[in-house]
Parts: structure tokens; sequence; C-alpha cells
């Protein structure tokens, strides 16, 4: 037990915790208005790869990850416009996203930097240790030489649980994710609301592709997210669709998976421990502990003039 | 009395329908006025232009004297005026103040929970509506979610209400209790606008009632001035007979006998809790009850669509209790089902195919196991003369016939089999006085040729125009069964809440 004792595995928990809590609260924004979100995966690629991209070209990684989160948010209204707008089915245009920007990245990848991928040169953002925080024993190693991104996640966290519980909007939002035709009726506009959801969750997945390519490493690689967007969406669910609930969620899947870290060479196989958020996915769905359950309007595109 | 709105030749036309085709209304203030019609007759496409959800075609909406042009709802409610949908406009998931300050809720950026929670706990005792502003609306009854829509259109400060088909779903105490509200809002001075097809309700609230018929307003009249006839004349546009006139009930051996009969629903929940009950040939027993109480598993259970947990089903002398429904449909039971659309018709199949569903293996209409269409054809065509189908056409899917008309061909496929008993479950829901009519004759022509009918009905007029004997149920269990020529309204109420204190009395 002493793997536990170690603060390392912790400080490597949170930073796990990052490119799922992200994208999961994003989904969250998108789905608590209506919109079945499983784009998350293609919109961290995007953002993983704009990202480092801009930060080559600009020698800036603060504009790379600002580009990242321009790309991630017109990518993301695209997806708005045709799930909202055209009243496309969500989970087959969220997956074309996926399978359109796995592609779109690895063409790029190729073709703009060529067979020795991104220049090891690529600035990436920070890591920062609070000021002070090294003098408390445990806690201080846990916070201590992380991104800049773990901190501005926390932020998030906190925020968005703000914002969707306690503020006049957040309760609008909710509403159309429940019954959008109630909503309408007392005058809430629908549309822009489910625009902003969805918009608000391409940002969050975008921040968490960019991690992944300028906050931990300075470079990208094919398919670099790996499934992360599909586990945030497992933490999304298993987070009960709370800003709270789906960061518990992903640092309890970003501990399975810093645990399968340090476990390898004990004779546990890694394989085994990342199938953890699933099999906790599946649990939490059918209801075994406290079940699950989505917005009522999730998925159901609304039509005012029906 | 002032006149508060006004609606002057309005008509709404889509594309080959008319629906609304000169609709004339006036409504004062401090008024319950009903606006009387059939399904179809346009009263939901005249309250969406009052609200906003719809623009006319032509013609005028004034409020208070003034032109209006609302293009939203939004606009109306700013106009004050408040709607009750049929289907509520709440969300379960949120709490009751939420739900009732949504779209203006107190507070800057942040939502104020306590203020709202205040003002609509003030709201609620001001109009005597007792609801607790902080209960999830997924925990409310339909009586009191209803409220909740009365509380939001007062949120907005309405100064007319509009109830569209309020006790549709309500239970006889949920509509006593609404009707009080209304009352208290005519005290306080706010008109209200009643929509609804039936009669005894329009009668008991309002003080004026409009009668439309496919699309037009027919006439407007005090209500204290019109009978119930006069009324549903007016709305059908010929002579109806209200209350089937019967002869005396000529009872003979008993067809159904149930002996402690316990049935569990789909879900595994114990519904019919151990009923004995006989059924006798020219009969019409009529099974009353609140919904929910297990009067449908019951028909279920005889029907064969559910097995009994326990007890005996005996149908003409023979023990059925564990025979298939089509066992049972030899032997002689015809079922008309609660849920047309579910378990009575197959909507995607023509009505030659529906008609004869229970038979289609058997000659003429099959043999050597393929389908023989002609003579099912001709069956149909008879079926469809015999029961005055609308629009006579064999190959017509189920799916577009009106519910009346759906449910004549499923009266039409049961009876005809010459059954010796009929459960008719729910037999007129949903439908106009005028085919609700025809239905009812049916029944007890039935009974007249010596047959048993099982009536299981949720509408207390049904039960006492038709039933012979009333048996009520309450909670899986009959408290009691009653003979129906003296039974009375409050006496059945009474019993449906599972009190039994009247008839104790009256047999001591």
């Amino acid at each position: 037990m002493s793997i536990f004792a170690d603060a390392q595995i912790w400080n490597s928990t949170l930073s796990m915790a990052v490119p799922l809590a992200l994208p999961a609260i994003g989904g969250t924004f998108s789905e608590r208005t209506g919109v079945v979100n499983v784009a998350m995966e293609g919109i961290m690629l995007m953002g993983a790869f704009f990202g480092v991209a801009f930060s080559y070209w600009t020698g800036s990684a603060w504009i790379g990850l600002l580009m990242a989160l321009i790309i991630g948010g017109l990518t993301s209204a695209a997806f708005a416009w045709g799930a909202i707008r055209v009243s496309a089915d969500q989970v087959v245009l969220g997956m074309a996203i996926n399978i359109f920007a796995a592609g779109l990245t690895a063409f790029l990848l190729d073709t703009v930097f060529g067979f020795s991928g991104t220049p090891p040169t690529t600035p990436k953002l920070p890591n920062v240790s609070l000021p002070g925080i090294d003098k408390i024993p445990y806690v201080g190693q846990i916070f201590t030489n992380q991104s800049i991104l773990v901190y501005v996640m926390i932020a998030i966290v906190i925020l968005s649980h703000w914002f969707l519980f306690h503020t006049r909007l957040g309760l609008r939002m909710r509403s159309v994710g429940e019954n959008p035709l109630a909503a309408d009726t007392v005058g809430i506009n629908v549309w822009r609301l489910r625009y902003a959801g969805v918009i608000i969750g391409g940002l969050l997945s975008a921040l968490g592709g960019a991690y992944l390519s300028i906050g931990v490493l300075n470079s990208f690689s094919v398919n670099m997210t790996n499934g992360r967007g599909y586990i945030a969406l497992a933490a999304m669910i298993f987070g009960k669709w709370t800003p709270l609930g789906s960061f518990g969620a992903a640092l309890l899947f970003g501990f399975s998976t810093a645990l399968g870290i340090v476990l390898q060479g004990n004779g546990v196989s890694s394989n085994l421990l990342q199938m953890i958020p699933y099999a906790l996915t599946i649990i939490a769905l059918t209801g075994l502990v406290g079940r699950s359950i989505p917005p009522a309007a999730d998925g159901l595109p609304y039509d005012p003039k029906r | 009395m002032e006149d508060f709105l006004e609606v002057i030749d309005l008509k709404k036309w889509f594309p080959g329908v008319k629906a609304n085709d000169g609709v004339n209304l006036t409504l004062r203030r401090g008024e319950v006025h009903a606006i009387l019609g059939e399904n179809g007759a346009g009263k939901s496409t005249l309250m969406k232009m009052i609200y906003g959800l719809l623009e006319p075609t032509s013609g005028e909406i004034r409020l208070a004297g003034q032109p209006v042009h609302f293009r939203s709802p939004r606009e109306a409610i700013q106009a004050g005026i408040g709607m009750v949908h049929q289907h509520f406009m709440l969300i379960p998931a949120l709490t009751v103040a939420e739900n009732v300050v949504l779209g203006d809720e107190p507070g800057g950026v942040n939502y104020n929970r306590r203020e709202a929670v205040r003002h609509v706990r003030a709201l609620s005792e001001r109009y005597g509506l007792d609801i607790d502003p902080t209960a999830k609306i997924s925990q409310l009854s339909v009586g009191l979610q209803q409220r909740v829509e009365i509380l939001k259109a007062f949120y907005r400060k309405a100064r007319l209400i509009i109830l569209d088909e309020p006790t549709a779903l309500l239970t006889p105490q949920e509509t006593r209790e609404l009707f009080n509200i209304v009352r208290n809002l005519k005290a306080e001075g706010i008109p209200v606008l009643f929509i609804s097809h039936k009669l005894d309700e329009v009668k008991e609230i309002s003080d004026r009632v409009t009668v439309m018929r496919a699309g037009k307003t027919v006439d407007s009249v005090r209500t204290a001035d019109a009978t119930p006839q006069d009324l549903a004349n007016m709305m059908v546009g010929r002579e109806v007979v209200l209350r089937i006139q019967k002869e005396v009930a000529k009872p003979g051996a008993p067809v159904l006998q149930l002996e402690d009969v316990k049935v569990r629903d789909k879900a595994k929940n114990l519904r019919v809790k151990g009923i004995t009950l006989e059924l006798r040939r020219g009969e019409i027993l009529g099974l009353a009850g609140i919904d929910g109480n297990g009067q449908f598993e019951l028909a279920d259970a005889i029907a064969g669509l559910l097995r009994p947990e326990d007890g005996r089903i005996i149908f003409d002398g023979h023990d059925i209790t564990h025979m298939t429904p089509a066992q049972r449909t030899e032997r002689g039971i015809a079922y008309v089902p609660q849920d047309r659309h579910a378990d009575g018709l197959v909507l995607e199949f023509d009505l030659v195919e529906n008609t004869i569903l229970r038979d289609f293996h058997k000659r003429p209409y099959s043999s050597a196991g393929i389908l023989r269409r002609k003579p099912a054809e001709d069956y149909t065509k008879r079926l469809i003369e015999a029961f005055d189908v609308r629009p006579p056409q064999p190959a017509r899917k189920a799916a577009e016939l009106s519910g009346g008309n759906q449910q004549k061909v499923i009266l039409a496929r049961e009876v005809s089999r010459d059954p010796i008993m009929l459960i008719a479950a729910q037999p007129t829901r949903g439908l106009d006085v005028g085919a609700i009519e025809g239905i009812h004759r049916q029944l007890v022509r039935l009974r007249d040729e010596g047959k048993g009918v099982l009536l299981v009905s949720l509408e207390m007029d049904e039960i006492l125009s038709l039933s012979d004997r009333i048996a009520v149920i309450h909670d899986g269990r009959i408290v009691d069964v009653i003979p129906g020529d003296t039974a009375t309204r409050e006496q059945i109420g009474l019993l449906m809440t599972g009190s039994r204190t009247n008839s104790e009395v009256a047999s001591s």
C-alpha cells in the first residue's frame, strides 16, 4: 500500500484528470441544454493539433491555446448548427466530427510538419507551483510543478457548478434540456441557449485537447487523445451530468490510469485497469449505485414551429 | 360587466383545412366563460391564436378594447394572458418555485432562490392553492401540478386565465378542488376561459358558454338558460341522446364468476388484491373507480392478457383461469381494451386486416395457411356499414381514422363474433358526444340480446347512465356493489375513495 502514501500518485492523478474533466464538464453543458455530445474526442484532437501548430508558428504557447479554443469553438458551432438548426441525428453527427477530426489532424500533421512530426522547439504552457505550497507536507507535493491548466481546470469546475446551479442563466439552460417547449412558452430562447451549451462544450473540450499537446508535452502525434473524449463521456454520465460529479469521476478515472502506470511491472495488466472507467459507467447507467438519469430532452431536436 | 377580451370573426386556414372559420367571442371581466365543442371543433386553434402560438389568417382579437397581434407566447404573457395547457408545460426535474419563476427569475446574475420561494409561497397562499414551493414537480400529483401552472400565470401577473381541458387528467376530488380555485379567481375579478367538451362541467362552473362546431362559433348563451340537452345539440348539430333510455334488465344465468382473484401488473406490483364478483347474462355491470386502482389489470386478467396470481375465473361454467387469450376468445369473450392504439388495433394495418385479427387463421379468411383477401374484405364492408365507420373504405389504414371511428372498428370486430360476454374498458375515452351515443347504444343492445357486459370506466356519467349494477373498486378490492338505478354520484365518489360509511349506514 505504500504507493498510495506516495504523493506522486495523487500528483499524477490530478494531472491525468485534466483531459477528462474538461471535456466531461463541456459535455455536461451541452447535454444539460439538450444536445447529446459525443464529439468531444474529435474536438479535443482539433484543439490539440491547432494548439501545437499555432504555438510553433507564433512562438507563443498562449496564442496556441487561444487558437485551439477558436478552432474548437468553430468545430462545435458547426456541430451545433447541424444538431440544432437542421435537427440531424446528434450521435451520428458527433461521430462524423470525431472521424473527420482524426483524419484532418493526421493529414495536416503529415503535410505541414512532415515525417518527423512537430518540431521539438515548440513552446509549451508553463508549469506552476503555487507559491508557498511546497511548505505544506504531502499536499504540497500534489500541487507542485503542475501545468497552469490544472489550476484553470479547478477554477472551471467551481465556476461551472456555480453557473449551472446558482445563476439565472444556468437555470434556463437546464430547463431547455428538460422541456424546451415549456421553456419556449415562458419566452426563453431555446435555440440560443443550446448553441451556447454546445459551444461552451467545444471550448472546454478543445482546452482539454490543448492540455495534452502544449500543457503536458509540446508536440502532437496522430490520435494523441487516444479515446479520452469517450472516457470523458463516461465521466460525464458517471458524474450524473454535473460539473462536480464529472470532476470526481475524472479524478477516479485519472487515478486508475495513474495506478496503471505505477503498477506496470508489478504483474498487473494496465489494460485491465484501463477498463475501469467503462465498467464503472455501465454500473452507473444500470442503476446499481444510484441511477444516473440524463436530462429529459437530451438528444431531442426542438422545432418551435411544430 | 365590461368586455375584457373580444374575438371578432377570427379565421385560421391551414392548407386544405379551415380550422377556425369565423369565431366570435366576448369575455367579460369576472366571468367564467366556457368554450364547448367536440374534438376537432377548433377550440385548440382558437386558444393558440389568443396565446400567440398561431397567427390568425384574418379577424381581430381585442384585449381591453385594444386590438392585439401576438407573435409569440411571450407577448401574450406580457399582455396579461395566462394559459394552463392540457399537457402541462412543467419541468419535472425542477422545483415548484423554479418552474414558476422560470423566464422571469428574481436576482441579478445569481438566481435568488430564497426570493423565488418567498414570492411563490405568498402567491400560493393568496389564491388558496396550498403548494410547497420547494417540492420537485415530479413528486406532485397531477392536480397539484395543474396548480403550479396556475401559479405560473399569476406570477406573470395574468389578468385572464385560460384553462384548456383542465379536468381531462384529474380525479373527481381534484376536479372539485379545481372548481373551488376557479370560483376564487372569479371572486378576485379574474376572467376565466374554460375549454371543455364535458357538458356537466360546463354547466357546473361557467356563467356563459360559447359553443363551437366545425371551426365556427354556433352561439353564446347564459349557462343557466341552457339545458345540457340544448348544449349537446348545438355542439353536435343534431338531436343527441345523452342518457340512453333502456328497459329494465332481465338478468339471466351467471356468465362470469371471479373467485378471490389476485393480479400483478407487468411491473410485478400487486394491483388486484382479491376480488370476488359475478356478472350475469343480460346485465351491464359497471366497474367504477379512480384510475390506478386495479380495474384495468382486472380486465386484462379476464381477457387473458395478464395471468392471475391467485384465485379462479369461471366463464360460462368453465374454469378459464389458465387459458390463453385465444382460447378465451373461442369460448365467447370479447374485449375492448383501454388503450385502443396499443392493444386494440394494429395501426399500420388496414381495416380488413384489423377486423379479421381474431379469425384470420380460420375459414373463410384463410385456407391452407394462405390469407384470402376477398371474403375478409366482404366481411369488413358489412361491418363498416353496420357500425357506420367513416370513411367507409376497407383499405384505409387504422391509423388514418379518427378515435371514434377506430373505436367503432374495435367494437364491430369484437361484437360481430357473437360473444357471450363483452369487457369494455374505457370504451368512449376521448370520444365526442355523438360517437359516445353510438357506442352506448351498442352496449345496451348487447345487454338486451342477453349477453353479459362488464363496463370498466373512469367516467362517472358513463357508469351511471349504463350500469344495471355498479361495483366500486378501490386499491385492488371491491368496496361495494350497488344497484345502478338508485346510485348517486356522491355515493360512488365516496366509495371510490375507499370509504364505506354511506352504504353501511344505509344497510344497517
